[in-house]
Parts: C-alpha cells; sequence; structure tokens
C-alpha cells in the first residue's frame, strides 16, 4: 500500500541513487493556455526591456571603439580621453564635487532625520513635507535661484565674501539642495529601525549619551548611512541641470557629454564619457545592493520601536537646525518663484508677468502642455507596464530563469545616467536601418525612454508591494480555475492601489522634472518645459527660465496634491477592506 | 474556456455513495528535487475514496511538497499521480480537481466574504441567481450567513479560515487540500474548527488531504495518517496503528511520547541490558544488534521502591523521581532509572496514585506491561529523535 | 475568453497609442525647418511665408549655432530636417562639404549681393543676412568698478576688466566662432592666439550661447560681453543699462543662410521656402534684427544699432573658416577650454 523506505538514516543511498539518475530530468508538466499566456507575457517584457534598454546601451561601448566614420579603432578614443588634460580634469572635478556633496548632505539629513526620528520637536509633519519641495522642480530650478541670491548681482553675494558662486560653490550648493530629499528619505528609514531596546539597556549601563549615540545609534543606521552615501554620489556625479547652469567654466563629466556630443559634434567621445560615467555609477549601484542586502537581513528581526522622550534642549537645538535647513529650501523656491516676477532684475524690481509670456523669448507654454502630455503618458503606460512586469516577476509560475533574468534587466536603469541613456537612444533609435526608426523624433520615444530612465524604483516599490500579499492568491485562483489575469485585475491591482498610485505619481513627476535624458532626443514638435528651461537660461532669459521652472514645481505639487486627496477620499472608498 | 476535468455539477453536497475498492488517488514513485536537494524520495501513496488523510511530520519532511505536487502547484520531479482513474501529474493545477485551504487563509482582502466565496463560481458559468443560492447555501452550512457582506480583515481568524474552506468547496472539487489550516489559530478556535471540519468532510464525503505538524491535530481528525521524515514516508496507518504500533523509533517518537532506552537485542521476545534480560513484545529480527527498548509514559505505573510485584507481566525499573508537573488530570512525572542512568517520563492519574511517592527525591519501582515493551531499531551515531524534538528522554549514549 | 480577448483589446490600444504619439496627422504639407535664429523671430517669419504659402506648415527645429550643426551631422543618415532657414554660412560650408545639401537656385536669386550665395551656379546656399561681433557694456556696473569704456578688441586685454569679460564658447556658438576665426583673420594666425592668450585671462566664463554674454551684460552679472550687435540693440531697447561698441580693428560677422537639406521628401514644398527666403519680403523681415541683408537697398536702420556696421565688417573668408574650422575648435578647446581650475 505504500512505499515505506523506513532507512530514512542512511543518507549515503540517496546520495547514490542521485547520482546513478546522472543529471536529474524533471519531467514535462504540459503546459495549459494560461502557462503560454504568461509565459509570452514575460518574453514581452523581456523583450522590451531588451530593445528599450539593453541594445541602445549596447551601442554606446561600440561606438566609443569607432571613429567618426565608424571604423573600429580599439581604445584610441580613450587614449586621447585621459592624455587630454582639460578632459581629465573633469574626472577628478567630478570626484571632488561628489564627494563634498556627499559629505554635507550626509551630515544635514543626518541631523535632520536626527530631529525628525529621535527628537520631541514640534511640527515634524510639516517640516518633512517641506523638505520634499526640491523634488518637484527640475535640478536646474536651486541652481538659477543660487544665481539671484549669490551671483553677481544676488541678495546675498556678500556672504560668499567674493568668490564667484559661479563654479564648484555653486555646483555642491545647487547639489546639496536637490539631493536632500533623495538623502533624507533614506536616512529617516534608517533612524526609525532603530532598537528601542538597546537604548534601554545603553541607559541600564550608565552609558554616556555621546557614548551610547557612537555605540548604538550610529552603528544601528550605518547601513542606511552608506546606502544614503551612494545614492547622494550618483545623483551628484551624474546629474546635468545644476552643472550646466551656475558651473561656469568648471567642467564635470556629466556637462562634458554635452559639450563633446553639442559643442564638439564629436559623438564618439561623448559615447567615451558616457562608458567612464558609467564606471562609479555601477560600482555604486553594485555596492548599495550589496549593503541593502545586509540591511535587510538586519531588519527582519522583530525590534520595539524607539519612542523619544521630551528633553527641551536637545528638541529646541534639533527645531533649530531643522527650520534652518526648511527655511533654506524655502529660501532658494522662493526667490526662484519671485525673480520670475521681477522685471529687470537688478535694474527694475517692479513686478510684472511679462517672463510668463514664453513666446517672447521663443519659449512657448506649448512646451509646458508638452511636458503634462509626456508625463501622464509616462505615468498611465509606465505605471502599466512597470507594474504588470513586476507582477510577472513576482508572482509568475515557473519559467524561473526568464523571470529572474526580467528581474535583473529591470535593476539596470538605476545605474545608467540619464544623459548615457538619451545618448545611447540617438545612437540606437537613429540609424535608418532599425525598424523602430519610426519613433524618432516623436513623443513616443521620450515616452518610452522615460519609462525605461526610471524604471527601477517603481519596479521595486511594485516588488515591495506585492510582497506583501499573501502568495497563495495565484495557487488558490489556479485551484478555481480561474485564469491569472482575471485574479491580478480583480485582486492584486485593487489591492496594491496605493503602491499603483505612488509609482504613478513618482512617473509623472520625474517625468515633468527630467533634463538629462531626454535633452539629446527631443524634437520641435516634442520640446517639453525642463529642457526649455535649460534653453532660456542658456541664452540668458534667466527670469522666464526661472517662471517655467516654477511651472514645473506648481504642476507637480497640484498632482501630488491631488494623489493625497484621492488616497483620503477614493482609497477610502474602494479599499473599505482595510478599515476593520 | 479551458478544457478540465469537471465534474458534472450534482445537487449540492450529495454525500458521495460509490464506495468502491479502487483507490481515489494514487502517488505513484514521485520525486521532487530542489537543485541536488531531494526533497521528495521515491514517495508512493494510495487514498482512498472519501478518506481523510493527514500528512504528518517536522517541518521540511516534504509534507506540504507532497501537497503542492498532487494539487500541481509544485510539480513533482519524477513519478506519477493518478487520480479518479486519470493521470493528472502532467496537467497544470487549472486542469485538476481539487479545493485548497492555506495556513494564511488567503482570503481576497477586497473582496466581501460572498464575493470571495463566489470567486470560483465564474468559471463554472452559472446564472447570477444560481451563484447567489449557492454561496447562501455555503454561508449557511458554515454557520455564518450573516457575515455575507463583511469584509476578511473584518472576521476573527477561524471565521476567515471557515469562509477560505467554504470557497474551496464552492466549486464542488471531488478532492481537498488541507494545508496546515489550523495553524495559525489560537488553541480553542482550533479544536473547535477542527470537529467542524472533520464534521463537513463526513456529510460531504469528500477525499481530504491535510497537512499538519500537529500529532494530536492528526490523531483527532485523520482516518488514516502519513508519517512523513525527510522526504521519504515512514508510516502509513489509522490514528491508533501510528501510536500503539509505531513502526520505527521517529514515528514513535514524533506521534506522542515515547522513552526509549538503549539496549541489546537478544532473541525476539527479549533484549539485553548488560547482564538483564527484559521480556518485551515479540519483535521482527532487527538489523543491527542496538535496539531501543521503548514505553509510553503512560503504559508505566509508579510504585514504591522495591516492590516488585507480578515478574511475568511486568518488568520493573527503579529510579529516583526528579520532579513532578501537576497537569490537572494527571502527573507528568520525570524518573531518573539508576539502571540506564537515564531519564524517562510517566504519566500517572492524579486520582489514583500514592502523591507522596512523587515526591523529587523519592525512590520508586516503575512496572511497565510486558505487553507494551516495544523493540525498534537503533543506529549509531543518530538520534532516535529525528527533528521533532518533543520530550525525548532518549539521549545518544550508546552501551558500551 | 473574454478577458483574453479585452487582454489582446488592451495590448493593440498600447500599440495604437505609441504608434498615435509617433504620427503626425496633418493634411497640409509640413517642412522641418532647422534653425539658429534667435527664438523670438520664428514666429513673425513663419507667419510672412505662410501668407504666401498657407499650404505649407513650419515646424521649427531651434538651437544654438553648433548644437544645430551637430544636429544635422548626427542625423546624416538619417536626416530629420527638410529646409535650414538661419545657420552660419560657416556650419553650412561644412554640411556641403559633407554632401548632405540639395543644390536649388530660388527664384530672385540673382537680385542677391553676389557675396550672398553660394558661388556655383545652381548654389547649395543662399545668404539672408549678416551678423557681427559687438560688445555689450553695461555702463552702471562698470562706474561701479570704475571700468573705462572699452573702444578696440585690444582693450579687453587690460588688466583693469581682469574676470570682467563673458564671451561665447566657439564650439556651441556661431558668434563664439566668428569672433575667433576673426581674431585669426584679423590678426594673423599666430598674433591671433597669443591675443587669445591674453584675452582669456580676463575673461570671467565662456558661455554656451551667442546671447547669453549680452543678457549677463545686460542683467549686471558681468560687466562686458562678446556678443552681436543685434541682441545688444536688443537688450537696450528693453532698458538694460547698455552700450553696444564696435571695436576698432574690425568686426567679426558670419551669415545667416538659407538651404534645402538631401534627401527631403518634401522637395516642392522645400523650394517654395527657398524661393521666399530670397524674396524682398523676406528680406524686409531680417533687416529688423539685421543690418545687413541679402537684397540691396532693403537695410534699415535699426534702433540703438551703431550706424557704421558695414564699414567695419572685416573681409571674412567663409571657406577658409569653414574647412578650418575643426582645427581651430580644437587648438581653442585644448588652450582654453581647460579652464578649469576653480578660481
Amino acid at each position: 500500500m505504500s512505499g515505506m523506505a523506513s532507512d530514512h538514516l542512511s543518507g549515503g543511498f540517496q546520495n547514490k541513487e542521485l547520482e546513478e539518475q546522472g543529471a536529474i530530468k524533471a519531467d514535462k508538466v504540459r503546459l495549459s493556455r494560461q502557462d503560454y499566456i504568461q509565459r509570452a507575457a514575460v518574453l514581452l517584457a523581456v523583450l522590451f526591456l531588451f530593445v528599450a534598454l539593453i541594445l541602445p546601451l549596447g551601442t554606446m561601448p561600440i561606438k566609443s571603439l569607432q571613429n567618426a566614420e565608424g571604423d573600429f579603432i580599439g581604445l584610441a578614443n580613450f587614449a586621447s580621453y585621459i592624455s587630454n588634460p582639460a578632459l581629465f580634469q573633469s574626472v577628478l572635478n567630478s570626484l571632488q564635487i561628489a564627494l563634498i556633496s556627499t559629505g554635507v548632505v550626509l551630515t544635514l539629513a543626518f541631523l535632520f532625520a536626527y530631529g525628525l526620528t529621535r527628537t520631541c520637536m514640534p511640527g515634524k509633519k510639516t517640516l518633512r513635507a517641506l523638505t520634499l519641495l526640491p523634488l518637484f522642480a527640475p535640478s536646474l530650478l536651486p541652481a538659477i535661484s543660487l544665481i539671484y541670491l549669490l551671483g553677481n548681482q544676488g541678495i546675498f553675494k556678500e556672504v560668499l565674501m567674493g568668490a564667484s558662486v559661479y563654479g564648484p560653490i555653486g555646483i555642491v550648493i545647487g547639489m546639496c539642495f536637490w539631493v536632500f530629499p533623495h538623502v533624507l528619505m533614506i536616512m529617516v528609514t534608517a533612524l526609525s529601525n532603530s532598537d528601542a531596546r538597546l537604548y534601554e539597556a545603553a541607559q541600564v549601563m550608565k552609558a554616556s549619551p555621546l557614548r551610547t549615540f557612537f555605540t548604538v545609534t550610529l552603528p544601528s543606521a550605518k547601513y542606511g548611512l552608506i546606502s544614503a552615501g551612494f545614492v547622494a554620489f550618483t545623483l551628484v556625479i551624474t546629474d546635468f541641470g545644476v552643472p550646466k547652469v551656475i558651473g561656469g567654466d568648471f567642467k564635470v563629466l556629466a556637462t562634458d557629454i554635452y559639450k563633446q556630443v553639442v559643442g564638439q559634434q564629436n559623438f564618439q567621445m561623448g559615447a567615451v564619457v558616457s562608458v567612464i560615467l558609467l564606471l562609479p555609477a555601477v560600482f555604486s549601484f553594485a555596492a548599495d545592493r550589496l549593503v541593502q542586502k545586509k540591511q535587510v537581513a538586519m531588519l527582519s528581526a522583530r525590534a520595539v520601536p524607539y519612542i523619544p522622550k521630551p528633553n527641551p534642549v536637545k528638541d529646541n537645538l534639533f527645531l533649530a537646525i531643522c527650520l534652518l535647513v526648511v527655511s533654506a529650501i524655502l529660501l532658494v523656491i522662493g526667490t526662484a518663484a519671485y525673480a520670475s516676477f521681477v522685471s529687470f532684475w537688478p535694474y527694475n524690481m517692479e513686478l510684472s508677468l511679462q517672463h510668463y509670456d514664453f513666446e517672447s523669448v521663443g519659449s512657448s507654454w506649448d512646451y509646458y502642455f508638452n511636458s503634462i502630455e509626456m508625463a501622464v503618458w509616462v505615468a498611465l503606460i509606465g505605471t502599466g507596464i512597470v507594474f504588470f512586469n513586476a507582477y510577472l516577476v513576482e508572482k509568475g509560475r515557473a519559467f524561473e530563469p526568464v523571470r529572474n533574468l526580467l528581474h535583473l534587466m529591470a535593476m539596470i536603469p538605476m545605474a545608467v545616467p540619464g544623459m548615457v541613456l538619451g545618448l545611447a537612444y540617438i545612437f540606437f533609435f537613429n540609424q535608418p536601418d532599425n525598424p523602430l526608426n519610426f519613433i524618432y523624433a516623436t513623443m513616443a520615444i521620450l515616452v518610452l525612454n522615460s519609462v525605461v530612465h526610471f524604471y527601477t524604483v517603481c519596479h521595486l516599490t511594485s516588488v515591495t508591494a506585492l510582497k506583501q500579499i499573501d502568495g497563495e492568491f495565484e495557487s488558490v485562483s489556479a485551484s478555481l480555475k480561474i485564469p491569472f489575469y482575471v485574479t491580478f485585475w480583480r485582486i492584486t491591482l485593487p489591492v496594491s492601489l496605493p503602491a499603483v498610485l505612488e509609482i504613478s505619481v513618482y512617473l509623472f513627476v520625474n517625468a515633468m522634472t527630467t533634463v538629462s535624458a531626454v535633452i539629446f532626443i527631443y524634437s520641435s514638435d516634442t520640446m517639453l518645459a525642463s529642457i526649455s528651461v535649460l534653453n532660456m537660461d542658456e541664452a540668458g532669459n534667466t527670469a522666464s527660465a526661472a517662471g517655467m521652472g516654477v511651472l514645473i514645481l506648481l504642476t507637480c505639487l497640484t498632482v501630488k496634491g491631488l494623489h493625497w486627496l484621492l488616497s483620503q477620499q477614493i482609497l477610502g472608498l474602494t479599499q473599505g477592506w482595510r478599515n476593520r | 474556456m479551458m478544457a478540465q476535468p469537471q465534474q458534472p455539477i450534482t445537487s449540492a453536497f450529495t454525500p458521495l455513495v460509490k464506495r468502491n475498492n479502487a483507490p481515489y488517488l494514487q502517488v505513484n514513485k514521485v520525486w521532487k528535487h530542489y537543485g541536488n536537494f531531494a526533497a521528495l524520495k521515491d514517495v508512493s501513496l494510495e487514498i482512498k475514496d472519501g478518506e481523510f488523510v493527514c500528512f504528518l511530520g517536522p517541518s521540511g519532511c516534504g509534507k506540504t511538497t507532497l501537497l503542492r505536487a498532487i494539487a500541481g502547484l509544485d510539480p513533482q520531479s519524477r513519478g506519477e499521480i493518478v487520480q479518479g482513474g486519470q493521470t493528472i501529474s502532467l496537467l497544470p493545477p487549472e486542469q485538476r480537481d481539487f479545493g485548497i485551504v492555506f495556513q494564511s487563509y488567503a482570503l481576497f482582502p477586497n473582496l466581501t466574504v460572498a464575493k470571495n466565496i463566489a470567486y470560483g463560481l465564474r468559471s463554472l458559468k452559472l446564472s447570477r441567481n444560481q451563484i447567489e443560492a449557492k454561496v447562501t447555501e455555503l454561508l449557511n452550512t458554515i454557520g455564518l450567513s450573516d457575515m455575507a457582506y463583511k469584509y476578511p480583515a473584518q472576521l476573527s481568524g477561524g471565521q476567515q479560515q471557515r469562509i477560505a474552506l467554504a470557497r474551496a468547496l464552492a466549486t464542488e472539487p471531488s478532492l481537498l487540500l488541507l494545508d496546515e489550516p489550523l495553524s495559525a489559530l489560537d488553541a480553542r478556535v482550533r479544536l473547535h474548527l477542527r470537529q467542524e471540519i472533520r464534521k463537513l468532510q463526513r456529510k460531504l464525503g469528500i477525499t481530504t488531504i491535510m497537512v499538519t505538524h500537529d500529532q494530536e491535530e492528526a490523531l483527532a481528525m485523520a482516518d488514516r495518517i502519513v508519517v512523513m521524515n525527510h522526504g521519504i514516508v515512514e508510516q502509513v496507518g489509522t490514528p491508533e496503528e501510528v501510536y500503539r504500533r509505531p513502526i520505527n523509533a521517529f514515528v514513535a517518537n514524533f506521534v506522542g511520547t515515547m522513552n526509549l532506552l538503549p539496549v541489546k537485542v537478544s532473541g525476539n521476545k527479549q533484549v539485553r541490558l548488560q547482564e538483564r534480560l527484559i521480556n518485551c513484545r515479540r519483535y521482527k529480527k532487527q538489523q543491527t544488534a542496538a535496539a531501543w527498548l521503548a514505553f509510553r509514559p503512560e503504559v508505566a505505573a509508579i510504585k514504591p521502591a522495591g516492590l516488585h510485584g507480578d515478574d511475568k507481566h511486568y518488568e520493573y525499573f527503579n529510579g529516583t523521581v526528579l520532579h513532578t508537573e501537576f497537569m490537572g488530570n494527571f502527573l507528568r512525572i520525570e524518573v531518573n532509572l539508576s539502571d540506564f542512568q537515564q531519564s524517562v517520563q510517566v504519566d500517572v492519574s492524579s486520582q489514583h496514585t500514592d502523591l507522596t511517592l512523587c515526591m523529587a527525591g523519592h525512590q520508586v519501582s516503575l512496572a511497565v506491561p510486558v505487553n507494551e515493551l516495544q523493540v525498534f531499531d537503533r543506529y549509531d551515531n543518530s538520534a532516535a529523535t529525528g527533528d521533532a524534538g518533543h520530550s525525548a528522554v532518549a539521549t545518544d549514549e550508546v552501551a558500551a | 475568453m473574454n478577458l483574453t480577448k479585452s487582454f489582446k483589446t488592451a495590448t493593440a490600444g498600447l500599440v495604437g497609442v505609441m504608434a498615435l504619439m509617433s504620427a503626425n496627422v496633418q493634411a497640409a504639407t509640413e517642412l522641418k525647418v532647422y534653425t539658429a535664429l534667435e527664438s523670438e523671430q520664428l514666429r513673425p517669419y513663419a507667419k510672412a511665408f505662410n501668407q504666401q504659402y498657407p499650404d505649407i506648415k513650419i515646424k521649427w527645429v531651434r538651437d544654438s549655432t553648433g548644437i544645430v550643426t551637430a544636429k544635422l551631422l548626427a542625423e546624416k543618415n538619417n536626416p530629420q530636417a527638410d529646409v535650414i532657414w538661419g545657420l552660419a554660412a560657416t556650419s553650412l560650408l561644412v554640411l556641403k562639404d559633407q554632401d548632405m545639401l540639395q543644390p536649388y537656385a530660388p527664384k530672385g536669386l540673382e537680385k542677391l549681393s553676389p557675396k550672398f550665395r553660394d558661388k556655383a551656379a545652381t548654389p547649395s546656399w543662399v545668404g539672408m543676412d549678416a551678423w557681427m561681433a559687438s560688445l555689450c557694456f553695461n555702463t552702471i556696473e562698470a562706474k561701479k568698478l570704475g571700468l573705462p569704456k572699452p573702444t578696440s578688441w585690444e582693450d579687453l586685454t587690460k588688466p583693469v576688466y581682469r574676470g570682467h569679460v563673458v564671451m561665447p564658447n566657439p564650439a556651441s556658438s556661431g558668434t563664439g566662432f566668428l569672433d575667433v576665426s576673426s581674431w585669426l583673420q584679423l590678426f594673423g594666425e599666430d598674433k591671433g592666439w597669443d591675443y587669445m592668450d591674453r584675452l582669456h585671462n580676463n575673461i570671467a566664463r565662456y558661455t554656451h550661447s551667442g546671447s547669453k554674454p549680452c543678457k549677463l551684460a545686460a542683467a549686471g552679472e558681468a560687466p562686458i560681453g562678446i556678443s552681436f550687435a543685434y541682441r545688444g540693440a536688443s537688450l537696450k531697447e528693453k532698458g538694460a543699462p547698455l552700450d553696444v561698441i564696435y571695436p576698432q580693428e574690425g568686426l567679426g560677422w558670419d551669415m545667416g543662410a538659407a538651404s534645402i537639406v538631401k534627401g527631403t521628401n518634401n522637395l516642392d514644398a522645400a523650394q517654395k521656402l527657398m524661393d521666399f527666403a530670397v524674396s524682398k519680403e523676406a528680406n524686409k523681415l531680417y533687416s529688423k534684427s539685421f543690418a545687413v541683408v541679402a537684397y540691396p537697398g532693403v537695410a534699415q536702420p535699426i534702433p540703438h544699432f551703431p550706424v557704421d556696421a558695414e564699414r567695419l565688417m572685416m573681409n571674412n573668408d567663409f571657406e577658409w573658416s569653414a574647412s578650418n574650422r575643426k582645427q581651430i575648435l580644437s587648438t581653442w578647446q585644448s588652450r582654453y577650454d581647460s579652464k578649469s581650475e576653480p578660481k
């Protein structure tokens, strides 16, 4: 009646048995219609990322090894890059800027996050919300604002004691503003995950506050700090907007690509700089993944959340620090807004709307609406594609190697600087024999590029959300003979609605504010607001550039506000099940 | 729509009357590999129509793997599974005929109770009225008629698991798979729900497999128990068989508690402890000279030291009481046996025992009926306790 | 089955959407025109053209001279532009060298000054107007800083102007390039580079666009910007405290020019645009921003525009500039683009 191999203890028997079977071949389970549909979807997703990411990126190293005529010349381009002191200086400059900015931002963000998580200072929510402001504008905006604050006609130019804001000083300050919210988010997470029991233990052992800080607080936030450091470093080294506006003649890698391609008409050298720019990005990305893995392991243990106790001196000190940071952010944004209304800075400070007449400076409100159109498409299409692909990765059945490949591919965009992706898109899509050539110079290529550019964060958000859903929904629906896509539509999607909405807002905001990737692939019909900020600043129409930047900021804030309302109202209705 | 071996829809819940001898479900030489690790090793099983079978074993023993292979959720690497005369082992899950309930309930949180239950019914192409009637009927059956429009999160764990059961039964599958359905519930609810599940199963006559690591649950619910360990089936039998006549030390110790004492074999009705020969139940020829002498804690009686009586039907072991736990209707006493240098566990009725004997430090004599002394194989360098880590009193000590 | 179907429909819809976004549903002919004209000139130019040819719609692609040139070269294998209207002649010569221009003799070509056309019988390009280098000098900031008004290129190298001069980067800006090529022609190569060495000491920064130095001067960010005359005049009109100065050694200048891009699918419409570009009406438009235009007798004085422009314009050798463009830029870059030490 039953095979009773009672000999469970002699392991040798089983091993021998295994060896005799040689390569263990699994029986091929028959595939159902559903399996075919799902596998087709997975393959389609892989194909999508292959065409929209891998192939374009692949052109980059190839171009870097070719001369202008397209002949293979080995590493000659790299040799000439390194031997050119002017170009090589950019590498050093970029590193210098990145290190300083990272140091400054980490310190400020740590203090701020400490204030938010470890003190009882008032107004935490408001302070936190205000720090997010720089996320909703292109990185060009803080830089433009710095011209008005610290430029030669700046309100506070004395602060610099004669030093020029155009150059490393301006870049570092601008970067700090732009990167701050990104880093703060990571820091707050890292610091909120500390275990209160460790503090109680330290207290019992009568450790001094300073000792507690170095033995408990710092170590437990260690991985968060490292991760935040990598994020800041990568953002700074790959950002293009800030050095473009306020860098003066201080050359960095990101602006080099632009100059090589646009100014020198030297696409091969652009590819070389791209490849070089990819290195630190890929390195810090890999290091960050490693650290994150460790961090996850550390956090999975159950800890008691730390609840700060009131301490007037400490609370007020941190309130002061946080207020200072927030005022600086408000000052920078406020100045840009104010300057956009000033008739003729600094000679005629009367307020007027003339700078919003973008047509008079060769820009157009059309560009603003183009941006909105693109952002809406990116949000709609991007959310759909990313979330469904993440679903296939996370909840798909069998076919594991391909699903893992899909996951791996989804992680790549995070390591690819926007400019590199943009340039790769020119190389790839503008070949006349590329069957996808028809999307070149259209809205479609901008949408595709932006979806891919911001893919990873959305993918990770989706995967996190999907992981929180019961892993057996798919099994249950298979047993009930309901196809997986029905369950995706009726269950998984509605249950993940908060995450889905968040992704779409993230995509919208980033599509509105991005400059770096799209700068190479926009066309006259698809000129974008963010690029026109750059162009107007470039042409010296700084006030109008500030105006357009403020417009983008307000739009993103409005969308974020709508998202908030939606989360409050409509989610309350459709997600009634969340309330007990 | 998908081709599937769907049973014709008969009127709801007619108990299946056919009870022929052919097994309803056959598992033939099934292997499951994860890389080089074999989670199932040549497992074969037969389950009769209408039977309630429990897969019992410690975590990692392969019981859930086997269940998922039967469902097609994680197909076997090799081997064959036959259900109702049809080979199903190569079919995807949606073409097999089963309902499944998970430990996590896996209820759809955004659907009401009624919609959860109705979820699988749309694959049957029923009219709206039919669906409604069916849902109402199921809700009545599980006694939650007033919960139809609530969301799962508004219900207790026990209620949620009953909804999950109703959902699995809604499409009238001929095989019900329960994957640790009660593990997430508190003790009281668990007791209540296991009776209910059993009652419902009997009423519907549906062949049921339940995976559990709780031996008490298995003993209470199953028609037959399949004890598994390290990817193989150790024993298949009724609860009584498995409990009274375990086939080896692992089963003995995993199902209930068993005192295991290291001895050597001697003939087929005696074992030897150094010079002493101990009578025991007749046993088959052993593969090794080393053996375990085993008895259940409840078969021993506790007597004053030195008091020996009926030598023919009892064996006596001298020892010292180490400590006593009061368990309500019985006492659990740990006694250190001087002959074995090892302690054993004895359960005695709190009413029929001289409690003064049970004080720690007291010298006592344990009387064990010869008929209850069993012998199992003992391998060197091995723990008989397996992974279960129950109240095992056996140690690795090997007699010289 | 229904769901599979709706799934397919959704996919098809997505593809359709992508296709829609990439298609230009347009009844009339649409010309893609690449230009480096000043942004505010685009609308009036297109409007005037459409009064004569209402069926042809102009789609502008505007950027700095260097960028437009780079774009055209990048798209050499797959040209996106139909027509170039308003790009430096030196750039067009580079493109002609790459065989990217479609020769065409527009109607009325013979009426233009001979200087303003390709020498070939069927010219590859035709000129529109000339723009010339000039200095934008912020009088208010100069007074604050005690700077004298410069009158010559040589003046700009005086130590008193250290850190007060801004000029366009010749790699990206057409104006920047005409400055550099004019100095090399005016002073001779060796003395030209020597002049730039000395000028470099006084430069606060090199900007990307040609009009930005003048705008920086207008905003008081820098007292002196090397730019072009029209920009200075228009900013002064808007109320900037600027003087527009012509250095006395002579003025570098370049020609705005137009051409048809080889391989265009809209040759007929492109030719109509070329016909318009050489017409008197078009030249009247040019004359609003340029003191010198291709059609003789059309030019008129422009407010705030110094009057003696034509006299100061040097004898520019476009062929020389174009054929040496790459060489000049790489020399310039290796000498000055490394101005990267933080100051």
